[in-house]
């Protein structure tokens, strides 16, 4: 049998002016994981859809165990026998889990006879492959981890021997992480061939065999995987040299500027989402709040920032307390220093219609500065824009152009932008780096320490358990609406992960 | 016993009135649980009620009346399918539009053609279809009771009006037992993953839009044909709205659409019974006031009775793959 299971030969896509695929080669040996990095805008992704039928390539050839096979629709790819597990999931939410699987292979027109088929099937790919599911639970009302499997086993359900997964880990927890590792392990072993897409370098380094690296639009190497270093790899994707570890000095912590005193927040449904929380955070440290996607981070930062109100408790703004009963006004909480990154950046941080200049003084737009009598200040909006846009190297570097056009990175460094150029006392920042590549990441990293540097209180949360070791000064690990634990900008990746399963809480429960 | 007589009288017309509606409903809902939304469903029947009359008036023949009501509605579905599917038009839009070409079109084909005021011919017993009169109807009607309920209530209507209770269980079943009834369902709900799953997402929606023009078209020919005897302009006088709201209040499901229009089909059936009784309390109310009442009553049911319904999550939003 031929060793490739899959061949690219000068793959060429074009969208418009945007040369997405730049006669890309690859070659994905069977029975092995190949990684493919890249940043966002790379290409990856667009290949990847090449692959799967999802767009055509304008020009090139795709080869399948040696075969040429043409792939002009998701059902050709099927028949080839790839599988892709997407980023955003294909899934019907409100279907139950068969119902999801048997979509599109139902095989015979009455649903009964297909149903039952499945549900076997299922139990044999259940026990070879670990890859546990409830066939009638309901999949909006799974985790996300389980709603992943439930694609992976749509993809082996249609016979796939090649399965793609495009970003597989980015909503994941790292438990969730680890037990997809283990299943695609298990896939390999049984002879399938697995093309991961990230732009994490760990997961590259820890699971894959071969690594091949995409930087805009082409395909600029491919390395043994043992045979590299996360270094090379960073270097190849950004095409400079990336500094990947965050170099800080100590803290130098001052006044307190935050003090959040037994602070409980429910939810429309009344649920509880933070419970009892109490910290304080000083000028001149910035304060990690880690724990699994979830488990009241997010509430805890809104009711903050002033977009939800809290059920009990107090928050102190620089002494002064912070009026919780109705919503607080977030334009009031702005003019008091306090600055907010939305985690949301989409739907909370930007409004994605506007032009950048736009969304660059957004919430501070009623500034003195910004005004000309009733109307706006234009020229002063747009000179701001430009000066940001400079100074924190957004990229296309056109104050004019829609939000929405920028890159992830791009658009988050938008927000930043607005919110450290008020100088704010008090920053408070969610999932900062979420789906930024690994460049800009580097660059957030040095401002959100620059601004620590300059006396400035940060609190950051983030799910990112790397970010949030390396730039925290002190670290709160929150559990189930719960601070479970604090610990030291030293504590190891064990320790927190226990703390954010709830472990270490229940153990003492007993 | 006078009472009792009225209220099955009344039932009686509650189920002949909400024979258009239930057809109308079921209608949108193949469209809508495919992703479409469909506010054209008033002009697809009013085009179906002067198709269907008008052709049974020319050749005679109830069935070609009906034949032509749904191919001539369908049609009309076909166009909005190629405005919202293959164009990604805004679906509002599209149906808004076809309701104004059939309100149009039809008064002014019937008048060129009639030279009647845009009626089209009186049809003749022949040309409508014929009641059914169940076994045994005229055997119990004096039975007290049960009597009256077989044989006025239950039977001697429309062949039409059991075809369209039929079309419930038949829908539901579609809807929940088959291949199509599945993929039909996922379309509207996640159109990228019927994408995905190798199946067409356009085809898909064309054929729900199929299914939505025969039931209209049927929809139509029943105005037409069985519960008046030729078209009139504008008969279908907002029913199509009615059915959309019946819809919406049945929270997409065919069994609840039943209820929701028969419930429906009981206001109008009340508000003609109660017209020029004076009512206990308020004394006589003007026959405008009892007539606006389904629709009054329609609002408040929507606004306040409803609970939440959720609506297919991808409707009204055309398909696009994403860049």
């Amino acid at each position: 049998m031929h060793q490739a299971a899959i061949e690219l030969i000068g793959i060429n896509k074009s969208f418009g002016a945007v040369h997405a695929n730049r006669d890309i080669n690859l070659e994905v040996r069977r029975g092995t994981v190949h990684g493919i990095i890249g940043e966002n805008g790379a290409g990856k992704s667009t290949l990847m859809s090449i692959l799967y039928g999802f767009y055509q390539a304008d020009s090139g050839e795709i080869r399948v165990n040696g075969e040429p096979t043409a792939i002009r629709t998701s059902n050709d790819a099927i028949a080839a026998g790839i599988g892709m597990v997407h980023q955003h999931f294909m899934l019907v939410e409100n279907f139950s889990v068969l119902e999801n699987v048997i979509l599109g292979a139902e095989g015979a027109p009455l649903l009964k006879t297909s149903i039952a088929k499945a549900r076997s099937e299922l139990r044999r790919l259940e026990s070879e492959y670990g890859l546990e599911v409830d066939p009638d639970a309901i999949v909006e009302e799974l985790p996300v981890g389980l709603q992943q499997r439930v694609e992976i086993l749509k993809a082996l359900y249609r016979g796939a021997e090649i399965l793609i997964l495009d970003e597989p880990t980015g909503v994941l927890t790292p438990a969730e992480a680890d037990h997809l590792f283990r299943i695609l392990g298990q896939l390999k072993e049984q002879g399938k061939t697995v093309v991961l897409i990230t732009h994490k370098l760990r997961e590259i380094m820890a699971i894959t065999d071969t690594v091949s690296v995409m930087r805009q639009g082409t395909m600029v190497a491919t390395r043994r995987t043992t045979e590299t270093t996360v270094e090379e790899l960073a270097e190849l994707m950004v095409g400079r040299r990336v500094l990947l570890r965050v170099v800080k000095d100590a803290a130098e912590a001052g006044a307190v500027k935050l003090s959040v005193k037994n602070l409980s927040v429910k939810d429309q449904r009344g649920v509880t989402m933070v419970d009892d929380v109490s910290f304080d955070l000083r000028a001149g440290e910035i304060v990690g709040i880690a724990g699994v996607a979830g488990n009241g981070q997010s509430e805890l930062l809104e009711t903050i920032a002033g977009s939800r109100h809290a059920a009990s408790g107090t928050v102190i703004l620089d002494g002064m307390p912070v009026d919780l009963t109705g919503a607080a006004d977030p334009g009031e909480l702005r003019r008091r220093g306090l600055a907010h990154v939305p985690e949301d950046r989409h739907h909370v941080g930007l409004v994605l219609a506007f032009e950048e200049n736009q969304n660059a003084i957004l919430g501070y737009h009623r500034q003195r500065r910004y005004l000309k009598g009733p109307l706006l200040n234009i020229e002063a909006i747009l000179a701001d824009a430009k000066d940001r846009i400079e100074k924190y190297d957004i990229r296309p570097a056109d104050c004019r152009l829609k939000t929405a056009n920028f890159s992830g990175g791009n658009q988050q460094k938008i927000v930043l932008a607005r919110e450290m150029e008020q100088d704010p006392d008090v920053l408070i920042v969610g999932q900062p780096t979420r789906g930024v590549d690994v460049g800009a990441i580097e660059f957030i990293h040095k401002r959100l320490i620059a601004m620590r540097d300059a006396g400035k209180a940060v609190l950051l949360v983030s799910v990112e358990l790397d970010e949030i070791r390396s730039l925290s000064d002190r670290i709160l690990v929150m559990f189930d609406g719960r601070i479970v634990g604090e610990r030291g900008s030293d504590a190891s990746e064990g320790e927190l992960g226990l703390l954010m399963a709830g472990v270490e809480q229940r153990e003492a429960a007993e | 016993m006078d009472v009792f007589i009225a209220a099955v009288q009344t039932l009686d017309s509650t189920v002949r009135l909400s024979v258009p509606l239930l057809l109308a409903c079921l209608a949108g809902l193949y469209s809508e649980r495919a992703g479409i939304f469909d506010i054209g469903l008033e002009g697809k029947m009013l085009v179906g009620a002067f198709a269907g009359a008008t052709a049974a008036a020319v050749f005679h023949s109830a069935l070609i009346g009906i034949g032509m009501a749904i191919l001539v509605s369908t049609a009309f579905a076909m166009i909005h399918g190629f405005a919202s599917i293959t164009h990604r038009g805004n679906q509002i839009v599209s149906g808004v539009a076809i309701n104004f070409i059939a309100a149009g079109s039809t008064v002014i084909l019937g008048q060129a053609w009639f030279h009647q005021g845009g009626r089209t011919p009186a049809l003749s017993a022949a040309e409508r279809f014929p009641s059914i009169v169940l076994p045994g109807a005229a055997a119990v009607r004096d039975v007290p009771i049960l009597g009256p309920i077989y044989s006025t209530l239950i039977s001697g209507h429309s062949v039409l009006v059991y075809l369209a209770f039929l079309t419930v269980p038949f829908t539901w079943w579609v809807l929940y037992r088959t291949r199509f009834g599945l993929r039909l369902r996922a379309v509207g709900e996640n159109p990228a993953a019927v994408d995905t799953a190798g199946i067409s997402v356009a085809w898909l929606r064309y054929r729900a839009l199929m299914c939505t023009g025969v039931l209209t078209g049927v929809a139509g020919a029943y105005l037409s044909m069985v519960q008046n005897g030729g078209f009139v302009k504008d008969m279908t006088a907002g029913k199509g709205y009615i059915a959309l709201a019946a819809l919406i209040f049945a929270k997409w499901k065919p069994v609840n659409a039943m209820f929701a229009c028969l419930l429906f089909g009981f206001l109008e059936a009340l508000s003609i019974r109660l017209q020029g009784t004076p009512l206990p309390i308020i004394g006589r109310v003007s026959a405008q006031v009892m007539q606006a009442l389904p629709y009054v009553l329609t609002v408040v049911l929507l606004a306040g009775f409803i609970g939440k319904a959720i609506p297919p999550k991808a409707g009204g939003v055309p398909y696009v793959k994403e860049r």
